[in-house]
């Protein structure tokens, strides 16, 4: 097993080097830089001798060469380096909007579960009836709906239904509070975003929990706690939904690693100061040094949970030994 | 390459499906309902798109200031935007637009993953291992940056969102692909054709692809949803197709959230279409594997 873990690890590194040349020549062989957004974004003239003494401070005119190679070492130091764009360490823009983006992330796992399994669950054993049919298409429904749409309906509803029923429309807070200062504000805040992004993470763990259990549920074991007189919810419970768990739990933490990426999304439509914005922010000043590190950021994320999910698999059925 | 290039790409006679149209469309109905609906209104926008100038009276692109934001009623049957075009119009023509993302996305993203993950599991070795790692790469970069980096170099055109949206597709696809191929390499007729001395183009192409179809055929019409949907994303961050495109994703981003209170219609029909159409894809798709999966069938 530990053999296997360290041979995971060794491959992760030409995936994370490879992304790392990739961003690297993509940012560059975008037109424009950051100096020119920022002394020409007004659309007035700038002498060129301002524009190369900028490139000079954030180092665009180093060789190509030493610059891949201060971007490498900040990474393998976790120095990060600084924003070109407001000169900050990067270590600090990130960390002031992780915590935001991570709580979303963690609330939406928490939607996705909470609707998936027993959704999946009461599918699975009313198969073909119309709930059924209720239960997969509603889970179609989550892939199909673009999640900045459902959150723009979540906004207008909650506009209607506040006025309908308070006299006056509410908006859910812009400003982010921390949960552990006041956390009814920060839920009244962060919910919606969950909501929105965890409805659509459950569709595919709703019909994983659907097709597992029905596999599941015609294994032999199950026809033996049937034969000496179980209890039906015994049986679901005890015997059936966990040897179905395992997929789903795959599933899940999967696509923990896309949620990071959906929150692009997200934020943009509820105006949330997270990661998923500063990503767009930063790719749009052509700011390379933080694009570079939130890029690897999410390539690191998408390694690591891959690996945590073979190794949760392994470790939840002894059945499977990877060697 | 096309799909008539491919032999075994229209086998459906393979899968029982031989009798005429009328019969086979009864039976698909009954069996699949779900299916049958998603393709259904797949059709439908198929219609929408093609014959878009003859079903709708109006100019998808000319702005109209003397009936901003109209609401629904007998003129303009869904309203109209803060420009005074009509919805339904720009949704007809905005069906264009999506189903040919959709569809050459979808197209060549399956089609390049096909040969390639085919290909990686032929040679298999260094080749695969090598193979394997740059799909790792592909697969773990984000979407986002890898499609703003397209559309800035190449300029913000609809040919350009295809080919960000594209990138990604080939690693999903050619990976399972790859895993199917890997099983077919040790059955003897791919033997037998190496031994005919037949070129490995000739063999990955007419030998082993053919026979990846089921799990190609259902990547792609997942594609196709998954695309429309990658588009309206991309077109609402602003980074995909750009005014005055009519295109599903770029009407909720132009205005619809300031005028959400006031004037709903705006963010919501386009909203729905889009999600109608990605939906009627994954319900098609799903009705596939069913019939293309023997492990899933009679489930």
């Amino acid at each position: 097993m530990y053999k296997y873990i360290i041979t995971r690890l060794l491959l992760a590194v030409p995936t994370l080097l490879g992304a790392a040349l990739l961003v690297f020549i993509l940012l560059r062989a975008v037109p424009g830089d950051i100096c020119e957004i920022k002394l020409g974004g007004t659309g007035l003239y700038v002498d060129p001798a301002e524009i190369k003494l900028c490139q000079d401070k954030v180092g665009l005119n180093d060789p190509m060469h030493v610059q891949f190679y201060d971007f490498v070492t900040s990474y393998l130091t976790f120095d990060l380096g600084e924003s070109m764009w407001t000169g900050r360490p990067i270590s600090y823009e990130i960390g002031l909007r992780f915590q935001l983006s991570l709580q979303v992330a963690i609330m939406a796992t928490l939607v996705a579960i909470l609707i998936a399994i027993p959704l999946g669950t009461i599918s699975a054993i009313r198969q073909n009836t119309w709930i059924d049919y209720f239960v997969r298409t509603f889970a179609i429904a989550g892939i199909a709906i673009p999640s900045f749409f459902l959150g723009i309906m979540i906004i207008l509803g909650l506009l209607i239904a506040t006025q309908a029923w308070f006299g006056e429309p509410w908006m859910p807070p812009i400003e982010y509070v921390s949960p552990l200062e006041d956390p009814l504000a920060n839920m009244s805040q962060l919910i919606w975003p969950a909501v929105a992004t965890g409805y659509r993470y459950s569709a595919v763990a709703t019909r994983m929990t659907r097709s597992a259990l029905l596999e599941v549920l015609r294994e032999d074991y199950v026809r033996t706690a049937r034969a000496k007189g179980l209890m039906e919810k015994i049986i679901i419970n005890r015997h059936a939904l966990k040897n179905a768990m395992l997929p789903v739990v795959t599933i899940i933490t999967l696509e923990f690693a896309f949620l990071m990426g959906g929150l692009v999304v997200t934020e943009q439509v509820f105006n949330l100061n997270g990661l998923g914005n500063l990503f767009v922010e930063s790719v749009l000043n052509h700011d390379f040094t933080m694009t570079q590190q939130l890029v690897m950021l999410v390539v690191l994320i998408f390694v690591i949970t891959n690996l945590v999910t073979d190794v949760l698999y392994a470790w939840l059925d002894p059945r499977i030994r990877y060697s | 390459m096309t799909v008539s290039d491919l032999p075994g790409s229209g086998s459906l006679e393979e899968l029982g499906v031989q009798n005429s149209w009328t019969s086979t469309a009864w039976s698909l109905i009954r069996r699949q309902p779900l299916g049958a609906a998603g393709l259904f209104i797949v059709l439908v926008m198929i219609f929408m798109a093609v014959f878009a100038e003859v079903i709708t009276p109006f100019d998808p692109e000319e702005n109209n200031f003397e009936f901003m934001l109209t609401p629904p009623g007998a003129d303009f049957w869904l309203g109209t935007d803060q420009f005074g075009r009509d919805q339904l119009t720009r949704i007809i023509f905005g069906a264009r637009t999506a189903l040919y993302v959709g569809f050459t996305a979808a197209f060549v993203g399956a089609f390049s993953g096909l040969v390639l993950g085919v290909a990686s599991a032929y040679f298999g070795g260094w080749f695969d291992l090598l193979f394997q790692r740059v799909m790792d790469v592909f697969m773990a970069f984000p979407l986002i940056i890898l499609a703003l980096a397209v559309v800035s170099i190449l300029g913000p055109n609809i040919n350009n969102v295809i080919i960000a949206i594209t990138i990604p597709f080939i690693p999903q696809c050619a990976r399972v692909v790859r895993s199917s191929a890997l099983a077919i390499r040790e059955i003897p007729y791919v033997d037998a054709a190496r031994a005919l001395g037949f070129s490995h183009r000739r063999i990955i192409l007419r030998h082993m692809a053919p026979n990846v179809m089921a799990p190609f055929l259902i990547m792609l019409t997942t594609f196709v949803g998954q695309a429309i949907l990658l588009e309206a994303s991309l077109s609402y961050l602003g980074l995909g197709v750009q005014e005055p495109t009519p295109a599903w994703g770029l009407m909720l981003q132009g205005g619809a959230e300031e005028y959400a209170e006031s004037a709903p219609w705006v963010a919501i029909f386009p909203g729905l279409a889009i999600s109608l159409a990605v939906f009627a894809f994954n319900m098609f798709g799903d009705a596939l594997r069913d019939v293309l999966d023997p492990k899933l069938r009679s489930r």
